[in-house]
């Protein structure tokens, strides 16, 4: 096996985090979830949904474009990924852009889902790949969807765990705040404090973050690259090549 | 319309400057052939009402100085990239932005189809969207004992709503399979044009499990056949999207005069004989 590739452990991280859903969604352009989603189905014991938004072929809503948001509501979504431009430690996410609005200095494609699954989904993933003090802040400058709210508000979704390029975290809706679960091989704890702008938890010595076993990786390469090349075969052919060429590795 | 059966000029000659123009987002069935036939006739100052976002279609659209509203949950031309000219718009002002979020917009569209005013939503709070979109309201759930506070959206009745599907039969059903949200909109806007791969001689209505994903005849205004209209995006599984003229538009469309360029050549190429 050659070595093991960032997306190949930010996959096998995912599918990790999964561990008990029954149904998982995705959003579009969104293939690190997509495949993590789909490793985890694979892995178990085959009765795991994974819908991924914009595929027909892993995709079994038949009602519409509105059925993800009426499943979430109905609670049978248990995770579901999110991103953002910005993210702070209270887990506030923005996804409209940079700047005061309508002003932005920078301006992004817009807020999605955020604003509604963020409230209903218990086990929302966000994943950002770049770890850095511009996407990490110490406060967002637009709140897409908000890391958490008062009592008064009917809210069973929020928060569960932050993936980076670099590190994993938990969220702790109580405090509120990030608790740095491992860091990633290769990355120590002094870079992940440099490049995140917001405070967050973490023991004096972090665990490092688990690579995928053999197993995983060869499930990872072989049906999963090539599920994933249905939905997204441009991600699919930069990380993994030809689906022939990867099974036979 | 008596005749339901009309050529893509036709179509985008019955979007009047002005409309407020529901579309739907980019895997679900986009009507391109109709969107550079309005194009073509210089369409001005639609409010455009993205269900749920868009890519190529608005951002054409926005670039050609087509939109005066835009309402949307997101923009982005995906694996290709952020949206050049939307971004540009926004940096200089020149169409007026409602932020959405995805379920809003379906559920201003579900509370037109039902003829209410408003529709309640969960989430939300908390968020800036309320901020900047003072036209959704936050209430006490009524029927709740201890001040619960929920979230109103206005019903979204569009002027035209616009998409591609694979069929429509002679009777002017269209066979849009499970993208049910094309039904809906539909049902909220006050006049639907569509265009389709085909027009078959098949009867949607002689076999139930093609009746399923059929819109009716009556909620439809105009049917232009237009083969491979979805392009360059794709339909469903029918065809795949052209990655190298996504590319193309992607690139191009960076500049103002990259994007004017390619208007010349490219967007108003035809992929095939149709247009």
């Amino acid at each position: 096996m050659s070595e093991i590739r960032t997306e190949e452990l930010l996959i096998a991280v995912i599918a990790r985090l999964l561990g008990p859903c029954r149904h998982v969604a995705v959003g579009a352009s969104s293939p690190i979830p997509a495949a993590g989603a789909m490793l985890r189905r694979a892995q178990g014991d085959g009765r795991m949904t994974v819908n991924l938004l914009g595929s027909e072929a892993q995709n079994r809503f038949t009602s519409g474009g509105v059925e993800l948001f009426d499943c979430a509501a109905q609670g049978r979504i248990d995770a579901f990924f999110l991103g953002g431009g910005q993210i702070d430690g209270q887990g506030n996410i923005n996804l409209v852009g940079i700047g005061d609005y309508p002003d932005n200095k920078v301006r992004w494609p817009g807020s999605f889902g955020s604003a509604y699954l963020y409230h209903l989904v218990p086990n929302v993933i966000l994943f950002r790949e770049e770890h850095s003090r511009r996407v990490f802040v110490p406060k967002v400058d637009f709140v897409s969807a908000p890391g958490i709210s008062g009592p008064e508000v009917n809210r069973p979704g929020g928060p569960k765990a932050l993936l980076t390029g670099m590190a994993l975290f938990d969220f702790d809706r109580a405090r509120p705040g990030f608790r740095l679960r491992s860091v990633h091989p290769g990355y120590t704890l002094r870079d992940i404090e440099e490049n995140t702008g917001f405070a967050f938890e973490h023991e004096a010595d972090p665990e490092t973050t688990e690579p995928p076993d053999p197993a995983t990786l060869a499930l990872i390469r072989g049906p999963i690259a090539a599920q994933l090349a249905e939905t997204y075969p441009r991600f699919a052919e930069r990380v993994f090549g030809s689906p022939a060429a990867s099974a036979a590795e | 319309m008596n005749e339901p059966f009309i050529d893509l000029d036709a179509l985008a000659a019955a979007i009047p400057d002005g409309a407020k123009l529901a579309i739907p987002t980019d895997y679900s069935g986009v009507a391109m052939a109709a969107t550079r036939a309005l194009v073509r006739r210089g369409v001005r100052d639609l409010h455009l009402v993205c269900v749920p976002t868009s890519g190529i279609q608005a951002d054409i659209l926005i670039g050609t100085g087509a939109v005066a509203t835009l309402e949307t949950s997101a923009i982005t031309l995906g694996e290709y990239g952020p949206a050049p000219r939307f971004t540009e718009a926004l940096k200089t002002r020149s169409i007026r932005m409602m932020d959405a979020t995805c379920p809003a917009v379906h559920a201003g569209l579900q509370a037109a189809e039902k003829g209410l005013p408003f529709m309640p939503i969960r989430g939300i709070l908390g968020s800036d969207l309320l901020t900047i979109r003072p036209d959704w309201r936050v209430i006490d759930d009524p029927f709740a004992e201890a001040p619960a506070p929920i979230v109103l959206v206005p019903a979204i009745r569009p002027d035209v709503a616009l998409f591609h599907a694979p069929l429509a039969d002679r009777a002017g059903n269209v066979w849009i399979g499970r993208r049910r949200e094309l039904i809906t909109m539909a049902h909220a806007a006050v006049r639907t044009l569509v265009t389709v791969e085909r027009i078959v001689d098949e009867d949607f209505f002689a076999d139930e499990m093609r009746t399923a994903g059929v819109l009716p005849s009556f909620y439809v205004d105009g049917i232009a056949e237009a083969p491979r209209g979805a392009w360059p995006l794709r339909l469903w599984s029918t065809y795949e999207e052209d990655e190298a003229a996504l590319s193309a538009y992607a690139a191009a469309a960076r500049s103002a005069e990259g994007f004017r360029v390619w208007l010349d050549n490219e967007g108003s190429a035809v992929p095939m004989a149709a247009e």
